[in-house]
């Protein structure tokens, strides 16, 4: 198991060099640059501007610019963002709580719903039931994240007045940043009604970022529920005698459960790239909204930042998902 | 009273018949070997009497009686009750038969503990003994063992313990040792026998194995598309078959051929769900097919215990009769 963990562990490196170069090229490849854009309608004169660049490091050809960066990573410095002049790491740790939040309720949500679809889909295979849930978590992976938020909220929201239309907390309250999770705060602060409005606020959030999450889950349990439940295995258990949901949810559930955990892993990625349209649409203080906010000033290090810390985040927990992979499959436990 | 009482028993998915109305009785201690090839609905008629005949499989029965109880009359909760304790079943393949996520021991407890229950050490044990019943060596280590950690022959062991955990009348074994071995089938088969006798159990032994059924069964049924063609006691029926197919079966064994270049076989292959002929079902293959064969489908013929399906049933010389 630890020489199985330290081998992933080394294929990590050069995922990291990839990840540098690509997002290094990448928004150096957008036209503009970041004086203009922090000068904005004014201009800036030609003489300030080169006395910015250089004061910013932007006149160096780009690879000492990349080998610099670079070398920032590798001491653990990201570097400070161009606009507020912030650590970027500072700016992403007190941003991140927010999304983190947002992805797990939104993964709650995810697996409350599509696992339980799901094995009810395969379990009443080909009845109506069955289709409809089919087609329902089809509808929902298709759906534009940008388009189901803006729809809910026109409903919910807008029409029916149930939820609020964005932010994290109503602006009548003002709580301390302890933990930086506004459920957790809100409740600590024990300011009344609190605790309400900041559940509130995440409802409509977490259904739009779990919506792709849900489906996705939803058909993987459904099909892997299906082929394990054909198995010889299956057979023997009913030939015990045993209660049929034990057959499912015992016998069953567990070996179609690790292909799907597999895809709960996999659907951290979604998480994190959705909340980047969700908390655009829905003015979620979170690093989804820092992202798009910082590729629009050319804000380069925070861009760069950003995502290798967000890429990161979908390594590790992929190698936390492989891990559990081996804990739930005792053949996989044992060949290490 | 018959431990297990079929009359008519059907097994229908949509329009397929893949049993057609067999009946037969199986008496407490008694051995009963099913033989016929794939596709005769010997497995299917075994999983219609545990229960497991799955929608849109359909199972009808003018007698269906388990010990005298009703298992069609009965509703599912109590069929399950009986199904694991009294009525047990193992299957073909050992290897993927069992859920490769528990422990062996995991397995064995829960079908105790499903029927009988007990405390947790008294399960323990008692899966212990079952083990040791079954020929494991070091039973006590292997409980914690996965499937994957056990060989062919060991996997069938483990679940035949699980089978007889409860101590069953009725034990179906749906080939034992096909999947197993040369070498192993026949410890297996052994152990069967052994703990049959042991526990005076009535054995449903369904093989492709001819020699096998010659050697072990009390009494034995010829299957073939779904119907029984042949029964009797297992002895007679080998040495004075008067079915053509039994016939051909037999020829069709290596020992029959000796001395030829090539296995005699029939020609042609057991009909499906689309060309099932009208009259006998084997009268396209059949060798003394006559005409009314491939018109009328034949009665069963011949005392209750020594039943034949044919027009022209074969004599003691093999020959039909005119």
């Amino acid at each position: 198991m630890f020489q199985f963990i330290f081998r992933r562990l080394s294929l990590v490196i050069p995922t990291f060099i990839g990840i540098t170069l690509l997002t290094f090229t990448l928004i150096h490849m957008i036209p503009g640059d970041p004086i203009e854009v922090m000068a904005g309608e004014r201009g800036v004169s030609p003489e300030r501007h080169a006395e910015l660049s250089a004061q910013l490091g932007l006149d160096k050809p780009l690879y000492e610019q990349y080998f610099h960066y670079v070398v920032g990573i590798a001491q653990g410095d990201l570097g400070q963002s161009l606009v507020t002049r912030e650590p970027v790491m500072n700016e992403f740790l007190t941003l991140f709580p927010a999304t983190v939040e947002l992805a797990i309720c939104a993964a709650i949500f995810a697996i409350l719903v599509g696992l339980p679809a799901g094995i009810f889909a395969a379990v009443k295979r080909g009845t109506v039931l069955d289709h409809s849930v089919m087609t329902l978590s089809l509808t929902g992976y298709s759906m534009p994240i940008f388009w189901w938020a803006l729809l809910l909220m026109l409903v919910f929201s807008v029409t029916l007045g149930w939820t609020p239309v964005s932010g994290r907390i109503d602006v009548v309250y003002w709580i301390d940043n302890t933990t930086g999770f506004m459920l957790i705060d809100s409740w600590l602060s024990g300011e009344e009604g609190a605790f309400k409005s900041a559940v509130s606020h995440l409802i409509l959030p977490s259904i739009v970022l779990g919506t792709i999450p849900m489906a996705v889950i939803a058909r993987m349990t459904r099909s892997s529920m299906l082929e394990v439940l054909s198995e010889d295995y299956i057979r023997t258990a009913r030939a015990k005698g045993i209660a049929p949901w034990r057959v499912i949810v015992i016998h069953a559930l567990r070996n179609a459960l690790i292909p799907v955990i597999t895809v709960i892993g996999l659907q951290v990625g979604t998480l994190l790239s959705g909340a980047i349209l969700t908390e655009t649409v829905f003015a979620w203080p979170g690093i989804g909204k820092w992202l798009i906010e910082s590729i629009s000033r050319r804000d380069y290090p925070v861009v760069q930042g950003g995502i290798l810390i967000v890429a990161t985040i979908i390594i590790v927990v992929n190698l936390l998902v492989d891990i559990a992979y081996g804990v739930v499959n005792p053949r996989i436990r044992h060949n290490r | 009273m018959s431990l297990l009482q079929l009359e008519n028993l059907s097994v229908t998915f949509g329009n397929f018949r893949a049993v057609d109305n067999i009946s037969y009785k199986l008496e407490e201690g008694e051995v009963l070997g099913i033989v016929g090839e794939s596709g005769s609905g010997k497995s299917v008629s075994s999983l219609s009497v545990m229960g497991l005949i799955d929608f849109p499989g359909k199972v009808g029965a003018n007698q269906l009686t388990f010990a005298g109880q009703d298992l069609q009359a009965m509703p599912e909760k109590q069929r399950r009750k009986l199904t694991g304790s009294d009525i047990a079943m193992i299957f073909q393949d050992p290897m993927t038969s069992l859920n490769p996520c528990f422990s062996v021991g995991y397995q064995i407890i829960e079908a105790l503990k499903t029927h009988q229950g007990g405390s947790k050490k008294a399960l323990k044990q008692r899966a212990i003994e079952l083990l040791t019943q079954v020929g494991i060596p070091a039973p006590e280590s292997r409980l914690n063992n996965y499937p994957h950690q056990l060989s062919g022959g060991m996997s069938q062991r483990v679940m035949i313990a699980m089978a007889i955990a409860c101590n069953p009348r009725l034990l179906i074994a749906d080939e034992p040792t096909t999947a197993l071995d040369v070498t192993i089938q026949a410890q297996i088969i052994d152990l069967l026998i052994e703990l049959q006798r042991k526990k005076k159990m009535g054995l449903v032994l369904i093989t492709h194995d001819l020699a096998l059924v010659a050697e072990v069964a009390h009494r034995v049924i010829v299957m073939y598309a779904g119907q029984i063609v042949e029964s009797g006691p297992a002895a007679e029926v080998f040495r004075t078959p008067k079915h053509p197919y039994t016939q051909a079966l037999l020829a069709s064994l290596p020992e029959s051929s000796s001395g030829k270049a090539r296995l005699e076989a029939l020609p042609g292959v057991v009909p499906g769900q689309y060309d099932r002929p009208q009259g006998c079902l084997l009268s396209p293959r059949c060798p003394y097919a006559q005409e009314q064969c491939h018109k009328v489908e034949p009665d069963n013929q011949g005392p209750l215990d020594r039943q034949v399906k044919c027009h022209t049933p074969l004599d003691s010389e093999g020959r039909p009769a005119a």
